[in-house]
């Protein structure tokens, strides 16, 4: 066990055997309010702060989305997507809806599953998925696992990033950075049993101000997540900038890293051990350089003119 | 006692270094292939090292792989013959050649070894690079990497179990190792394994 509870590990990368199980911890969880986030990317400066990641200034696409996109060393990037959307009174309306991306924490991490070197992913007891710098070979596979598109290779070091839920600091009983810094209180964090409770109570006040599709994102098809949203518009969550409706591991990941590796790791070594066992049963098939030319061996040509 | 070339040292320096270089794809490949296996990742110098080399053995491999196919691929056309063979295999398993028909250079089981060996190295060569870190894969959309990837572990594993046998077989009838090691067989073996291919070489003489 580590020597921190806090970091009891629940599931590791490239692992094949349970890791130590005994000990109980309560799920944590991050619960990002679309619904009262106002873009101001504070939550951006906090993550690269509290981690000292610092991105090159890069170039805008013409909306707010900045930078452009995740990178190893932008963990978390707000996306702003301009939508309309039917109503009963107003017939369609303009709204901008404004989503914080980063790792949602899968509680069945698609990343985890792909990758092939032991340790590089860890799942901890309390649902944060970390990746462990230090053994990741830098393959890509966690980006080919990933069903939200989140990891990213650094091309300083070959590894793998993404954002940790600050795991050193809920280590210590802290929240995330983003959290701390939030000034809208759009992003919290506590156990997950609390955040579903807090989000019940922000939807139950959305659909009182007449978003009736109003619901929390925590998608079942990756065993629910330890990042999830309150959406005004729950119905439909790839209007906030391409959400998955409903994301979940691809049936090729888990084909390629379900039950058939360790069945063909067992066929090669069977192919190996029956040769041998048909190598003892049988016996070589071995020519004598002086045995007797067998009649349909015969050849118009005596060997011995060659 | 006569002996007959089998193998130039062209063709033998050739296979032996698709034989290197299938080892070192082959224990890269395997220990980013199944947890079980990682500890091969230290004979390359570690993990990073492991996924760095691999692409380029592999690339190596399938070069060589090109020479040796020129080669060898006339000699290894599928006949009616090769079909009749490979129905009467099972009583060759069972250790009696006697009742096999006569082969040309290559029996059916050696060409069917070959023609797998080519597609699976076709298929790992170019599913390969889909996901080739960092030269390639950020330009390949995730959907096709997911694709390529478990097309090259199921193209691998076909290769290493085509290996195996192709192996076993060479242990199996003495005088294969030697042939390819050495370049020679005896008459007899040529005429007891290959006997229409021994033809041909004993009337061109």
């Amino acid at each position: 066990m580590s020597s921190l509870q806090s970091l009891d590990i629940a599931a590791r990368s490239a692992t094949t055997r349970p890791t130590p199980q005994i000990r109980n911890m309560p799920e944590v969880a991050k619960l990002i309010d679309v619904t009262s986030c106002i873009g101001c990317k504070a939550c951006q400066v906090a993550c690269m702060e509290w981690n000292d990641v610092r991105d090159k200034v890069g170039d805008t696409n013409g909306t707010y989305d900045n930078p452009r996109d995740l990178t190893p060393d932008s963990w978390t990037v707000m996306r702003y997507s301009e939508v309309e959307v039917p109503t009963t009174s107003e017939g369609m309306r303009l709204e901008w809806l404004i989503r914080k991306d980063g790792c949602m924490h899968c509680a069945d991490p698609g990343c985890l599953k792909a990758c092939p070197a032991p340790g590089a992913i860890v799942k901890y007891t309390n649902g944060i998925v970390d990746f462990i710098s230090e053994n990741c070979i830098g393959c890509g596979y966690c980006v080919t696992g990933c069903p939200f598109d989140i990891p990213r290779i650094s091309k300083k070091d070959d590894r793998a990033y993404k954002c940790s839920l600050c795991s050193d600091r809920v280590s210590v009983g802290l929240e995330p950075a983003c959290v701390k810094t939030c000034p809208t209180g759009a992003i919290r964090f506590g156990t997950k049993v609390d955040m579903h409770k807090f989000a019940a109570e922000r939807v139950v006040d959305l659909k009182e101000r007449g978003y009736d599709n109003a619901g929390v994102y925590d998608p079942a098809g990756v065993g629910g997540t330890h990042v999830m949203y309150v959406l005004q518009h729950a119905d439909a969550p790839h209007l906030y900038h391409g959400l998955p409706d409903n994301p979940h591991i691809s049936p090729l990941v888990s084909l390629w890293k379900g039950a058939t590796k360790p069945l063909a790791v067992a066929a090669m070594i069977g192919a190996a051990v029956a040769g041998f066992f048909h190598y003892i049963k049988v016996g070589p098939i071995e020519t004598e350089d002086d045995e007797p030319i067998k009649p349909r061996d015969r050849t118009d040509t005596p060997p011995d003119t060659l | 006692m006569a002996t007959i070339e089998r193998y130039r040292g062209g063709v033998r320096i050739n296979h032996w270094a698709v034989v290197l270089l299938f080892l070192c794809a082959g224990l890269t490949g395997l220990a980013i292939f199944h947890p079980s296996m990682f500890f091969l990742s230290a004979l390359f110098g570690g993990g990073q090292w492991t996924r760095v080399l691999h692409p380029y053995f592999g690339l190596l491999m399938v070069l060589g792989f090109v020479i040796l196919f020129l080669q060898v691929w006339r000699d290894n056309f599928w006949t009616r013959e090769d079909t009749e063979w490979t129905r009467r295999a099972p009583t060759l398993l069972r250790g009696d050649e006697d009742d096999m028909p006569p082969v040309g250079k290559y029996n059916a089981g050696q060409k069917g070894v070959f023609w797998i060996f080519a597609i699976c190295l076709v298929l790992l060569f170019v599913t390969g690079f889909f996901f080739w870190r960092p030269w390639f894969a950020d330009a390949v959309p995730i959907g096709v990497r997911r694709v390529a990837v478990l097309i090259h572990a199921i193209a691998a594993f076909v290769l290493i179990l085509t290996v195996i046998v192709h192996v076993y077989a060479a242990i199996w009838i003495k005088g294969s190792v030697h042939a390819m090691t050495r370049g020679t067989v005896s008459a007899t073996w040529a005429r007891r394994h290959h006997l229409l291919w021994y033809r041909k070489i004993a009337g061109e003489k």
